[in-house]
């Protein structure tokens, strides 16, 4: 097995940065911004996205947390689901113009399971997706609006976040198993 | 840098999987599983606080309730919680189905799981009734009471509440009083309580203790008295117990007019234990002879509650049993 580092601390700290430019002017403002993380890289990422857009603008926009297990389409089907948390949304959705954070984009089901899950807490006027690292195979028709970085894999790889706040450390890795020599 | 706010809620260390077909009792849950039920009933707890309290998790699974005694709050608060997951949900009890026709368990459990009956809750006046049926079917079997044996949901509900109004047990005094014997309820409770760390008293009629159980306890300890005033000093927590009241006519205690002299729980016994202590029992209640009424209804019961929570730890199970039977 072997990593590969592709983005360091620095890095990972301009790219939300830049994120949270690109969505202030997505959004004309903070006006009825509301970022919400997805369980569980993606929820410290929307925490550091909405101090970013705070800091650039007057107004710091409110951070949920939602944890997509039970809206999973795989649960009766097969592999583990991950433990299941308490989502929270600290103000009402509806009408508001909500992004979607998560920290890698692949197949698209998870953001499928977000969608599911965000409309059982109100109706959104608009839904957006920011995401730090896309790395391609999307099964879904699902596209983001704000990407951190694009990483071609290939299948067999896989892509590891690392944040501070649940690792440790900040960093994003490609990590591939030893390859069937060519 | 911001704080990220509780990182429990979003910790990644969720190794903890539940690979139990069934849950018989709470005696052979670890520490870890029990830990499992609490956070996945805390989620599930958030889903019912919802507007529309109510996700399609569990869509294409067939939970089965199958009561041969009667039952309020057991049985519905399975319902609800199986629909809350979107499950399918069947009723049956042994009045009106062919269990009046002599069929016997084992039989029925087969004809519901050849249905395609994904979970079986049972209840059955037999201690043990469940444990048959689970070893004669692929289906998973939840023990919703079982005579005077086992009522796991009962007291995981009760420790969930217990949680959500003491935090961590460990250390706590837990006063269990009345029929203590023949309670399924107080049973299942000493082996969650004693796993999350507190120290249990039973309490009652000494005709209506079981001694053998004094002094048992790797982590948390159980004491066993019959003198309720001296057990409630220093407790944090209260549980009363529904007095049968066939268990008069037994000869077990003299009269009812006797128990409540020294046990029921009251406005002046409940001074003696620590202030704020969590007044609780798993219904129906008996109001005036286990429990005065001012008290089942006052600042520190959770009684209703009790009933409340019940609904997101089943939801918590069914989903734990459900999606472990498809790995």
């Amino acid at each position: 097995m072997s990593f590969e580092r592709l983005l360091g601390p620095d890095e990972i700290t301009r790219t939300i940065r830049r994120l949270a430019h690109e969505i202030i002017e997505n959004n004309s403002g903070t006006g009825g911004l509301v970022l919400v993380g997805l369980l569980s890289r993606g929820y410290p990422l929307a925490v550091r996205l909405a101090a970013a857009i705070g800091e650039f603008e007057a107004e710091r926009p409110p951070v949920g947390r939602l944890d997509i297990g039970l809206y999973r389409d795989d649960v009766t089907q097969r592999s583990a689901p991950a433990m299941i948390r308490p989502s929270e949304i600290p103000v009402s959705i509806d009408g508001a113009t909500v992004v979607l954070v998560d920290d890698v984009l692949f197949t698209g089901r998870s953001i499928r399971a977000a969608m599911d899950a965000l409309i059982d807490f109100g109706r959104p006027a608009r839904v957006r997706l920011a995401v730090l690292v896309d790395r391609g195979h999307r099964e879904l028709p699902i596209r983001p609006d704000f990407v951190g970085k694009n990483i071609p894999t290939a299948l067999v790889q896989s892509v590891d976040v690392h944040l501070a706040e649940l690792d440790g450390d900040d960093g994003v890795y490609v990590v591939s198993q030893e390859a069937a020599h060519a | 840098m911001l704080e990220v706010s509780n990182s429990d809620a979003i910790s990644t260390a969720t190794n903890l999987q539940w690979h139990a077909k069934d849950l018989l009792d709470t005696d052979t849950l670890t520490p870890e599983e029990i830990e499992l039920v609490l956070t996945t009933a805390e989620a599930m707890h958030e889903v019912r606080s919802r507007p529309v309290g109510k996700v399609a998790t569990l869509r294409g699974a067939t939970v089965v309730t199958l009561f041969y005694e009667q039952s309020t709050r057991t049985r519905a608060s399975f319902e609800v919680a199986a629909k809350a997951l979107g499950a399918d949900v069947v009723n049956l009890t042994a009045s009106g189905s062919s269990v009046e026709k002599g069929e016997s368990l084992i039989d029925t459990i087969r004809t519901l799981e050849a249905i395609g009956a994904d979970v079986v809750v049972m209840r059955h006046g037999k201690s043990g009734a469940p444990y048959l049926a689970a070893r004669h079917t692929s289906a998973s079997v939840i023990n919703g009471g079982d005579g005077t044996h086992a009522h796991p949901t009962q007291a995981l509900l009760d420790l969930f509440t217990m949680r959500r109004h003491v935090g961590s047990l460990e250390g706590k005094k837990v006063v269990i009083v009345g029929d203590v014997l023949h309670s399924r309820v107080a049973r299942s409770n000493l082996w969650t309580l004693m796993a999350a760390g507190a120290s249990v008293t039973l309490c009652g009629p000494a005709t209506l203790l079981p001694h053998t159980l004094a002094g048992q306890g790797e982590h948390g300890r159980c004491d066993v008295t019959t003198n309720f005033d001296k057990a409630l000093e220093g407790a944090d927590i209260v549980m009363a117990l529904r007095i049968q009241k066939e268990r008069q006519n037994s000869g077990l205690i003299p009269s009812l007019r006797e128990y409540i002299r020294g046990y029921q729980l009251n406005a002046r016994r409940l001074q003696i234990a620590n202030p704020g202590a969590l007044v609780m029992h798993p219904g129906p209640m008996n109001e005036g002879i286990e429990i005065a009424p001012d008290i089942a209804h006052g600042l520190g019961s959770v009684i209703e509650e009790q009933v409340t929570n019940g609904v997101a730890v089943r939801m918590a199970l069914l989903y734990l049993i459900t999606t472990a039977r498809a790995r």
